[in-house]
């Protein structure tokens, strides 16, 4: 085990799959000369050269079409946005291309591709730069929507991502990039559609992804203080997330909590709330609580956007609701 | 400097009115200036973390925006990408709203929701402060249209970075501007750069002012460190908006000195070409130009940049004393007042 941070556990995985196999590729604007606008790029075109490390203009729409079109033909790309709040100048390519093409040519094409880069906000950067698309992606019947919290399964997923088959768009976080965390030497996969235990209690659960995992670990802790226990379920994949993992915590504690970046209305913290409603309602002794972003544009004020957030107040202010 | 001979249709220009009076030209002078001082309290308040988020600043470019906005009436639309401090103050907001804004403060221009990319004045026509590269163009094709519209004899000027040229709504906007004969100018300051990517390795078909052609546009070329020649294009580019409804692409050649943003390490260039840059700087030359014209002194000259200093001061000063936005503001801001149907119920989603 060595201790890398997220943004090195991604370069790690970048690297071995262009190792392993010359169709993989990375596209993207500023991935090369520049090392990558957040580094997780750094050194790769030194190493594997610019015909798979490819610069592209300021062109999401023509370079992620550029993607599809190369799956199509076989190649596997890896193409990133320097932001996912950049990619919606792309959405025809990713929804309407991504989203059909295998399914309205009868099954002919596959779509080895991997779109990915950080979204979120945090960083006070604002209402265009800050958005957390991963639940419109999910709404999407082919997307595989994949949202990493620690190095570890930054590395194995983006190698998993790389592998699969199918499109799968990758989230990171630019708060998540610097955490450090310890990743095996020897090579390994993450499974998609695997969520991780992170804690353990027996009093509630809490489901979260990405970035706000750490937030509702930050929570857990503060309510151990109070002598209640929670498992705290990291997704890791929110689609297709792990019902079975969640329905067995469930099944132990009894109240379900889910801490979401996304603005409220149909976030992916809705289908789970509605799946375990459906299938283990007997099993609640509380409605299920959602923490999301507060249903407002991401502000650039540093106070507001932290109380637009999920934040450590909210989550207990929940807990404490389901645990009364 | 940018195409020699680009090669592309150029409208005859209606003969603009370019003698500036000496007035005009201090003017021109102050605002630069003002701009320059206001950056760079802004770059240290940054530093200071008083600022956060993005900060792209505008040293090196000032003549650009002091020039073209210079050529405008009040009744003309402004609009902009992301690095649009220097936008703001040519425009008229003040160095208060504009470091409020960048401090996230209720007193800023845009009440401390959008920071220094969206800085926004409605007073002043000044639509913004747009952070998603090449979106506001189509915006512009809008306001433009609706200028056209309402027949209220103004334009829209637009800037754009040109790294922007190379999204797709771009081209789709341009098309347009040119069929629908909307009175508009586009115009790009080419500042070499789009974060560490030279105009070489993300453009084909330099310059870029040629891409007009491809629509019939009128193209023009202006010296973007030389205030009143980027003033003089403008004011003609104006004027066949104005009274022809010809649309302009016209591209500025410009320098930024700083990084991309406040967060740009800025290794992909050479000291030494920034300093080969900065012996064309916008300030000095217009400063030297206007000693030989006996227009300004050395004590006037002084006497300006003294003030500049003073305002940029006072409007950090304002900032930092400024409130604080809080939520009861913020979802204020999300809808419009309906009058004309009845009241929509808006239920806060977020709300447990
Ligand atoms: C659609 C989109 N893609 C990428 C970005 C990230 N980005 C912000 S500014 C910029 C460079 C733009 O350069 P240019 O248009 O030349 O303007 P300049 O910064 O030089 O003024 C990039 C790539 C963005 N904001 N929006
Ligand atoms: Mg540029």
């Amino acid at each position: 085990m060595a201790k890398i941070t997220y943004r090195q556990a991604l370069n790690q995985a970048l690297a071995e799959e262009m190792e392993r196999d010359p169709a993989v590729f990375l596209m993207g604007e500023e991935v090369g000369e520049y090392q990558g606008a957040f580094k997780v790029s750094q050194g790769l075109l030194q190493r594997f050269g610019p015909k798979r490390v490819v610069d592209t203009p300021i062109s999401e729409a023509a370079f992620s079409g550029v993607g599809v079109g190369a799956a199509l033909y076989g190649l596997r790309p890896v193409v990133e946005f320097m932001n996912w709040s950049f990619s919606f100048v792309a959405f025809d390519q990713l929804v309407n291309n991504v989203g059909s093409l295998r399914f309205m040519s009868g099954g002919q094409f596959d779509l080895p591709i991997v779109f990915r880069g950080p979204s979120g906000g945090g960083t006070q950067i604002g209402a265009t730069h800050s958005h957390c698309p991963e639940s419109w992606f999910a709404g999407v019947p082919v997307l595989t929507v994949v949202s990493p919290a620690f190095p570890e399964d930054a590395k194995g997923l983006l190698k998993s991502a790389i592998r699969s088959n199918n499109p799968v768009f990758f989230f990171e976080g630019e708060r998540l990039y610097g955490l450090e965390g310890e990743v095996p030497d020897a090579e390994f996969l993450t499974p998609i559609g695997q969520a991780r235990i992170c804690r353990e209690g027996g009093d509630l659960t809490i489901v979260s992804g990405g970035y706000s995992t750490h937030t509702a670990l930050s929570a857990a802790g503060a309510l151990a203080a109070d002598g209640k226990e929670a498992d705290v379920i990291d997704l890791r994949t929110i689609k297709p997330y792990d019902f079975d993992r969640i329905a067995k915590s469930v099944q132990k504690t009894n109240r379900l909590l889910i801490v979401e970046e996304n603005k409220p209305f149909a976030g992916w913290g809705a289908q789970i709330a509605y799946d375990i409603q459906h299938r283990l309602f007997d099993w609640l002794d509380a409605p299920i609580l959602r923490v999301t972003g507060l249903d407002i544009p991401q502000p650039y004020n540093a106070k507001l956007e932290g109380q637009v957030l999920p934040n450590v107040e909210r989550i207990l202010a929940a807990a404490r609701q389901l645990l009364a | 400097m940018v195409g020699e001979d680009p090669g592309v249709a150029v409208a005859e220009p209606k003969a603009a009115a370019l003698s500036l009076s000496p007035d005009q030209q201090i003017a021109l002078y102050r605002q630069m200036v003002r701009i320059r001082r206001f950056e760079e309290k802004a770059a240290q308040a940054f530093m200071r973390a008083e600022i956060k988020g993005f900060c792209h600043l505008y040293i090196g470019e000032e003549a650009v925006a002091v020039g073209a906005l210079s050529a405008l009436e009040q009744r003309d639309a402004v609009i902009t990408a992301y690095r649009d401090h220097g936008v703001a103050l040519a425009r008229g907001t003040s160095a208060r709203a504009c470091m409020a804004e960048l401090l996230g403060k209720r007193t800023g221009c845009s009440k401390g929701m959008g920071g220094s990319m969206h800085l926004f004045d409605r007073a002043h026509h000044f639509y913004g402060g747009h952070a998603i590269v090449g979106s506001h163009t189509a915006v512009a094709a809008g306001l433009a249209f609706a200028q056209q519209y309402e027949n209220t004899g103004g334009i829209t000027l637009c800037l754009l970075g040109d790294g922007a040229m190379n999204q797709g709504v771009v081209s789709e906007t341009l098309n347009l501007v040119s069929l629908w004969r909307l009175p508009i100018v586009f115009l790009i300051e080419n500042n070499e750069y789009a974060m560490g990517t030279s105009v070489a390795r993300s453009s084909a078909g330099l310059p870029l002012v040629n891409r007009g052609s491809a629509f019939d546009m009128a193209g023009r070329t202006a010296n973007g460190m030389d205030v009143e020649d980027v003033r003089a294009s403008v004011a003609e580019a104006v004027s066949l908006a104005r009274t022809e409804h010809l649309p302009t692409l016209l591209e500025v050649k410009t320098y930024r000195y700083r990084g991309h943003s406040m967060s740009d390490p800025d290794t992909y260039r050479t000291k030494q070409e920034i300093a080969e840059q900065k012996k064309n700087d916008p300030i000095f030359l217009y400063r030297k130009r206007l000693e030989e014209r006996r227009i300004l002194t050395e004590d006037l000259a002084k006497q300006i940049d003294d003030e500049a200093r003073a305002e940029a001061q006072d409007a950090l000063t304002f900032a930092e004393q400024s409130p604080e936005p809080d939520l009861e503001l913020a979802f204020s801001l999300l809808f419009s007042p309906e009058d004309r149907i009845d009241p929509v119920p808006r239920p806060r989603y977020s709300d447990i």
